[in-house]
């Protein structure tokens, strides 16, 4: 193609750069199931099956395990499923309507749990995932609501709560602002990367509890052209993921 | 061989006030609606559920007849939280034993293998076990020195299934993709009573499908009803999918108009409630 007639790809929107930084969560993780909540984490689970994670295993959300093209290669049922967790071998990324800076995440309740003020879904499976394999976590908009001080029960188990459990172990933490880890002394989160365009006053100002938002934070990686091509062409046509994380207006 | 084909209202004068009920299915997935509806016809009450929960939940307690719930969620699946439990926890209508996905299949399993506990390694560090202080843990007499929730066996007095087919022996068939937990619901429990889809002769379960679809087994089954539709407005795949626009209904109409349209007939009634409910809106 000459210069001429190449047409200039777009810039990566910031849902881009999640479903980039979800897909991260599972790279080198070899044949283990990807168990992604919600649609960008699905994005990336599946990006990262069709390029650096080709051993994955992926469900269809019921009972199947298919590949990326939809073939049928096995049969999970949730009895098995929750045996599968049990042997280790899945790393799941979940929702979180609270979460704190040790990683405790709540999904069951807000308020007194005998008598709460708003009844959530419940603690689903959060305990045995973060008692057996790795887990990640996905929060489609930053904010104190979500980020906060203390959950008010905890379902997903942290790592102040966790006391060591031989199979703990949170991987990271998505947000529409950036990514977070738990890479320090006493497991506390900490910002791994920011996603191009966010500061780190915004990412403070976000979270309800201190998070050390250094100036030396780098940006989330870039996607690479295949990647690009993958996301808009092959797994997200309808631009779906635009809808979940829409593009922060631009500050001139 | 003894026939145990029975109706939905004779299932439920065998079931009391005060049991401990196990109801199969997963959210809003292959529920056994019409026994929960016939439920709701009786004066029963005070019960205890065991349930993966879904519109079951949610009808019984908007009802009022739950005294004590153990669960790990109550969902409607296409609609994420169950607006009528949702209700029923807010104003502190029940006991809850609030409970991980995996410590309640092996709390089935334990009561199905007649163990008073099976270990599990889920729960610990969580507030499960603040939530729950009668909850024991048990520590691994082998090297490793483990500690384990000792989840106590879930045994139910009775409990509701529905399926795809059924013999009049009791013999049941899924044809979905999952069979849930329906079959340890059934050896979890002293009676079981399996609803279906339709009632067809033991030769004809295999006809068409193998027999690994034959997901529970006589002997642990107490009554077989009939029900087609038994499972609206929840997916009975293949059979049906779920009524998503009737569950629309359901989750935004207040509880007492809900069930005065709807509920206050016998099963006959709710079908042509529906049905007619469906017309006007098409």
């Amino acid at each position: 193609m000459s210069e001429a007639t190449r047409v200039a790809v777009p810039a990566p929107t910031r849902a881009e750069y999640c479903v980039i930084a979800c897909a991260e969560a599972w790279r080198g993780a070899g044949e283990i199931l990807a168990s992604p909540m919600g649609l960008i984490p699905s994005l990336g689970a599946r990006l990262a099956r069709l390029t650096f994670a080709p051993d994955l295993l992926l469900t269809d959300g019921e009972a199947l395990l298919v590949g990326p093209d939809g073939t049928v290669e096995g049969w999970l049922p949730y009895r098995q499923h929750l045996t599968l967790a049990a042997g280790g071998r899945r790393h799941v990324m979940m929702g979180a309507s609270q979460i704190d800076r040790f990683g405790n995440q709540n999904i069951s309740c807000v308020g007194d749990w005998s008598r709460p003020t708003r009844q959530l879904l419940g603690v689903r499976g959060a305990t045995l995932n973060t008692l057996n394999h790795p887990t990640s976590y996905w929060i489609p908009k930053h904010s104190r609501r979500v980020f906060v001080e203390q959950v008010d029960m905890v379902c997903g188990v942290g790592y102040d709560h966790a006391d060591g459990a031989r199979y703990h172990h949170l991987a990271r933490v998505v947000s529409d602002l950036g990514v977070f880890d738990f890479a320090t002394p006493d497991h506390s989160m900490r910002p791994a990367s920011l996603h191009p365009g966010v500061t780190p006053d915004q990412v403070r100002e976000a979270t309800g509890f201190d998070l050390a938002v250094g100036a030396e934070v780098p940006y989330t990686r870039e996607p690479t052209e295949t990647e690009l091509r993958l996301i808009r062409e092959v797994l997200d046509p309808a631009g779906t993921r635009s809808r979940e994380v829409p593009d922060p207006p631009t500050v001139i | 061989m003894s026939d145990k084909t029975m109706t939905v209202d004779e299932v439920v004068s065998r079931l009391d006030s005060g049991m401990t009920l196990g109801i199969g299915g997963w959210g809003s997935r292959r529920k056994p609606m019409a026994l929960v509806r016939a439920l709701l016809r009786s004066r029963i009450s005070d019960l205890t559920i065991v349930s993966y929960g879904g519109p079951d939940v949610g009808v019984l307690a908007a009802a009022g007849r739950i005294r004590k719930l153990v669960a790990a969620f109550a969902t409607l699946d296409s609609i994420p939280l169950e607006p009528h439990y949702r209700a029923a926890r807010e104003r502190g209508a029940f006991e809850l034993m609030e409970i991980d996905e995996a410590m309640f299949l092996w709390g089935l399993r334990a009561a199905a293998n007649r163990l008073p506990f099976l270990p599990v390694r889920a729960g610990l560090g969580s507030d499960v076990m603040r939530v729950n202080p009668g909850l024991r843990t048990v520590t691994s007499p082998y090297e490793d020195g483990e500690t384990f929730v000792a989840v106590p066996a879930l045994r139910l007095d009775a409990a509701l299934v529905h399926v795809n087919r059924a013999d009049r022996q009791g013999n049941g068939q899924y044809l979905g993709p999952d069979p849930y937990f329906d079959d340890l619901f059934c050896e979890a429990a002293d009676t079981a009573y399996v609803s279906c889809e339709r009632i067809v002769d033991t030769a004809e379960l295999t006809k068409e499908a193998p027999p690994q679809t034959l997901l529970i087994r006589r002997h642990t089954v107490t009554g077989v009803v009939e029900t087609p539709g038994g499972a609206h407005f929840t997916s009975c795949a293949p059979d049906y999918t779920r009524d998503e626009a009737f569950q629309k209904l359901y989750a935004r109409t207040p509880w007492a108009e809900f069930s005065a349209r709807f509920l206050d007939g016998d099963e006959q009634d709710y079908r042509a409630a529906v049905r007619t409910w469906h017309e006007e809106r098409s």
